[in-house]
């Protein structure tokens, strides 16, 4: 199994286990184009879904509050987890560090009823003894996205974190930096890529939440997911389907540029090390 | 250091270093208090009152009347959730599926993280991105890809039908295979990833020494590989059993009227019947059941985030 250059097992197993990652989103991207409505039929090539699709004032309006609740909690668990990761991997001894990692860790896991369930709860507390907040929604939503997220935007900070070459911090510092202008001049460029994709995983887990969304959002805010569970609950839908094949290909319009960016910039780097 | 005072600036840039210190440690940390612990205490006091007609539906913990404080609490939610078999069935069914699926991660995502590390640099990286990108998409419209090929007009069934495999549709939809099956589908990328990290990082020069030493490959995956890996697999297999027990919206688009699953009924109980208390309860349970799952995974992801650095 460990030198073997032809076929072994566990190659057979990521191809089939690819496949099977696979398989059945590209089943709904062929009947997103399916002119019938139900799914043994195939009825002939259409695009009629799409427009139906972008008919749909409720998927529209729903998909436009997604993208905003998104694009906030994103930015502000980028900033949240960041933070969180900076304080576990560099202050060591800090009291209450072990309390902290474990609030970061535990949303990683926590099920997602719990997780809505409890914010609900603090959101209903709160409005009854604050009088914020007076109505649940977008920002109920927003702030509830920003904890789970910021939960993935350490992991994925923290790792780059401990990459960081020290002695270029010290170095700034021996040479009269202040602490603030040497994470913002150093550690940042070197993490940047870091946050970069921790707020494009942070973005896609706010737009793809429904769980929690459903617990802390009130009659004002419908998110993506609540119409397109709403609708799904059902049975087949074929708007959908559309729909979905839309979600698909940007995420991998996203994943391809990003895997480019990463080649290239690999590639560089090996060129500057063998010149 | 000789028992000179320390000059006077220097303690007040100490001083002040320190104290910005705290302040980045304590937002962090005030947030995560407020809006991650603080609810917990919230749900476990929820679910010592009784539920009442009203907003909010539950009656209040603390009373104050005549100038004294009553403290009621109310242990009836925990009482009716042991007494009631639906909820015990619901919370054994919940770990059975969770269980079953995790396996049938491990099963299936343990060789392909073993591929994916044993492949040449450049594909390592074509992999990972092919393994996550799924996970990416939207966790509920991959769910319900399986409704349309699994139903009884579904793809599966027309093509078994079309290949004469079978004379009548098999009732795959609305089963616990279907439930089981899907969650193993959603968080198959959750397994591959932290398996994966862990193989890429191991030392290729044990696995030449136990095969110069004779030992045959198979052999050397048992004593060396699989022993080594254990952390990723872990990691991984508490990344999908923990959320696959409180898991709601696969059984709720792929299970059927028998599957009882803890996170649906919890939802029942919260959105239809509105009884705060017993959902409430209900969520207490199964973190107590989850707590040393967790745990597990948090040492497992302390140790990561604080390695060296």
């Amino acid at each position: 199994m460990v030198n073997a250059r032809g076929i072994s097992f566990s190659k057979i197993m990521l191809i089939l286990g690819l496949l099977f990652l696979y398989l059945p989103m590209f089943v709904l991207i062929v009947y997103s184009f399916n002119a019938s409505r139900l799914v043994s039929v195939w009825a002939g090539f259409s695009t009629h879904w799409y427009s139906a699709l972008f008919e749909d004032q409720q998927i529209l309006s729903a998909v436009w509050m997604s993208l905003k609740i998104a694009f906030y909690s994103a930015s502000m668990a980028v900033c949240l987890g960041t933070l969180c990761a900076f304080v576990i991997t560099r202050f060591k001894r800090m009291r209450g560090r072990t309390l902290l990692s474990g609030m970061i860790t535990a949303p990683l896991v926590m099920p997602e009823v719990i997780t809505g369930l409890s914010l609900l709860l603090l959101f209903v507390q709160l409005a009854e003894l604050t009088g914020w907040p007076a109505d649940r929604g977008m920002v109920t939503i927003w702030f509830a996205h920003t904890t789970f997220c910021s939960a993935y935007v350490a992991v994925v900070v923290s790792a780059r974190l401990q990459e960081v070459d020290r002695s270029l911090e010290e170095a700034a510092m021996d040479l009269g930096c202040t602490p603030l202008k040497t994470f913002f001049v150093i550690t940042l460029p070197v993490i940047a890529p870091a946050l970069i994709s921790g707020w494009l995983l942070a973005f896609t887990l706010s737009l793809d939440d429904l769980v929690i969304a459903s617990f802390v959002s009130g009659p004002g805010a419908t998110t993506l997911p609540m119409v397109v569970f709403s609708s799904v609950r059902m049975g087949v839908s074929p708007k959908i389907n559309a729909l979905a094949t839309l979600i698909i290909l940007s995420v991998s319009v996203i994943a391809f540029i990003a895997w480019y960016v990463m080649r290239r910039s690999e590639k560089r780097r090996r060129g500057r090390r063998l010149s | 250091m000789n028992g000179n005072p320390v000059p006077a600036p220097l303690t007040a840039r100490v001083r002040t270093l320190l104290f910005h210190r705290r302040v980045l440690f304590g937002i962090p940390f005030v947030w995560l208090l407020l809006f991650f612990l603080l609810p917990f205490a919230l749900i476990l006091k929820i679910s010592l009152t009784s539920a009442v007609m009203a907003i909010p539906p539950y009656e209040p913990v603390f009373r104050v009347a005549e100038n004294t404080l009553s403290v009621v609490v109310n242990f009836g939610n925990y009482l009716f959730l042991l007494s009631d078999s639906l909820y015990v069935a619901a919370y054994w069914g919940s770990v059975k599926t969770a269980f079953m699926a995790t396996v049938a991660c491990l099963l299936i995502g343990y060789p392909m993280a073993y591929a994916m590390a044993r492949a040449p640099k450049h594909w390592q990286l074509v992999f990972l991105l092919l393994v996550m990108l799924p996970s990416w998409t939207s966790f509920l419209i991959r769910v319900y890809a399986w409704m349309g090929i699994l139903g009884n007009q579904g793809l599966l069934n027309s093509l078994l039908l079309w290949l004469g495999l079978i004379d009548e549709p098999l009732k795959m939809l609305n089963t616990n295979f279907a439930v089981i099956l899907g969650i193993t589908y959603a968080y198959l990328p959750f397994m591959v990833l932290p398996i994966f990290t862990n193989l890429v990082k191991l030392d290729l020069r044990l696995l030449e020494a136990a095969s110069d030493l004779g030992c045959r490959s198979l052999t050397t995956f048992w004593a060396i590989t699989l022993p080594l890996s254990r952390a990723g697999i872990l990691a991984g297999c508490m990344l999908v059993f923990i959320p696959a027990v409180g898991e709601f919206v696969i059984p709720e688009l792929l299970g059927g009227p028998d599957t009882l699953m803890i996170g649906k009924v919890l939802w029942e109980e919260f959105f239809n019947n509105r009884d705060w208390p017993v959902a409430s309860a209900l969520a207490i349970v199964m973190l107590a059941l989850l707590l040393v799952p967790i745990i597990l995974f948090h040492r497992f992801q302390s140790r990561e985030m604080s390695k060296n650095g």
